[in-house]
């Protein structure tokens, strides 16, 4: 597991600086989990046991770790106090309606087996 | 002596919110509906904001405190790759959906987001910091900054959309007749980023990797398209 934590802490290290000195609008860490992506599809090695041990226990907590950044949602002070009405209804709505239409057209979309597997077909 | 061991019991402070939360979620699972409005996402911030306005610390002090969780994060979002690598085989085969739906969905949450807020008599800044709102947060800050939104607010929104988009999805899904994890997870990711996969990974590992790739996607194509949207919409 150790050696698996080096090698996710190694791409995120390599996913920060590719953020830095090429200015991509891309964050280091999803620049590392796509290099990492690509590294694991490109070996046709299998995942060794402690990378897949490292990742599942990063991810089992990924909830306790967006714990602080949820805090600061309370200690939001520089909303002016008319903004608070469209600032709650846009997140609250908005994600509702999107969650609602994308789920639909999702649903629509594998259920027209001409779309899936374009490549089977040819 | 107050101020060294401070930042041990802030992180602390978020450990302890975070256990109770879970312990609390985990003896409301057998329903459904009110365990879901009792995440530890919701539930464990507003215990940590309770506490730190009792004995008045700034959140900038408990910011500074939890920056290991911060870093911690980073590391989560690259551990994503691992079940993308291993679900990939369920990923291949519905290219063409999952592009028309993640197209389609990024379009959707920037223009219902833009719309609403101006509906409900949101001023220019306020739009333009909502507008990046279904992004993972690090994503949604450098596209705040390039659009000169505010980033303290946009941070704030990112994070509260993906608290509503995690504690609403699940019980849309049921309402939706959703029982397809492919679906549940792209959803989520799509619409509440970070958050929603942390959410979805509950649900199975398929649901978290779809989850995890909509996220990635999300991310990379609202920071292409969004600024081009909000120099248009503000000519």
């Amino acid at each position: 597991m150790l050696k698996g934590l080096l090698a996710l802490l190694l791409f995120q290290g390599i996913g920060e600086a590719t953020s830095h000195y090429t200015g991509l609008p891309i964050p280091g860490p999803v620049i590392g989990m796509i290099l990492l992506f690509l590294y694991l599809q490109l070996s046709s090695r299998e995942i060794s046991i402690g990378l897949g041990d490292a990742a599942h226990f990063m991810i089992r907590w990924l909830s306790l770790m967006f714990v602080p950044a949820c805090v600061g949602f309370f200690f939001l002070t520089k909303i002016p106090a008319n903004q608070w009405l469209p600032v709650i209804g846009v997140i609250v709505i908005s994600t509702l309606i999107t969650m609602i239409i994308t789920t639909l057209l999702m649903k629509y979309l594998m259920a027209r087996p001409k779309l899936l597997k374009p490549k089977a077909e040819q | 002596m107050v101020e060294i061991i401070t930042p041990v019991l802030l992180l602390m402070l978020t450990f302890f919110a975070f256990s109770l939360a879970f312990w609390f979620y985990g003896i409301s699972k057998s329903r459904p509906i009110i365990s879901s409005l009792l995440h530890p996402l919701v539930t464990a911030p507003i215990l940590v904001s309770a506490v730190l306005l009792l004995i008045n610390i700034d959140y900038s002090d408990y910011r500074k405190a939890n920056q290991p969780l911060f870093f911690l994060l980073g590391t989560a979002t690259v551990a994503l790759a691992i079940p993308l690598h291993q679900q990939f085989h369920h990923i291949r085969n519905l290219t063409k959906p999952l592009l028309l739906t993640l197209l389609f969905g990024a379009s959707v949450a920037v223009i219902t987001a833009l719309f609403i807020a101006w509906v409900l008599g949101a001023t220019p800044e306020t739009l333009i910091s909502v507008a990046p709102k279904s992004v993972t947060t690090p994503i949604a800050l450098g596209i705040a900054e390039k659009i000169n939104g505010e980033p303290g607010l946009t941070a704030g929104i990112v994070v509260f959309t993906g608290v509503i988009g995690a504690v609403f999805g699940p019980l849309l899904f049921r309402w939706l007749g959703i029982s397809d994890d492919r679906i549940k997870g792209f959803v989520l990711g799509i619409c509440a980023h970070g958050v929603g996969t942390a959410r979805a990974f509950e649900v199975s590992g398929k649901c978290g990797a779809f989850s995890s790739l909509g996220l990635g996607l999300t991310g990379a194509i609202t920071a292409m398209i969004l600024p081009w949207i909000i120099i248009y919409a503000f000519k």
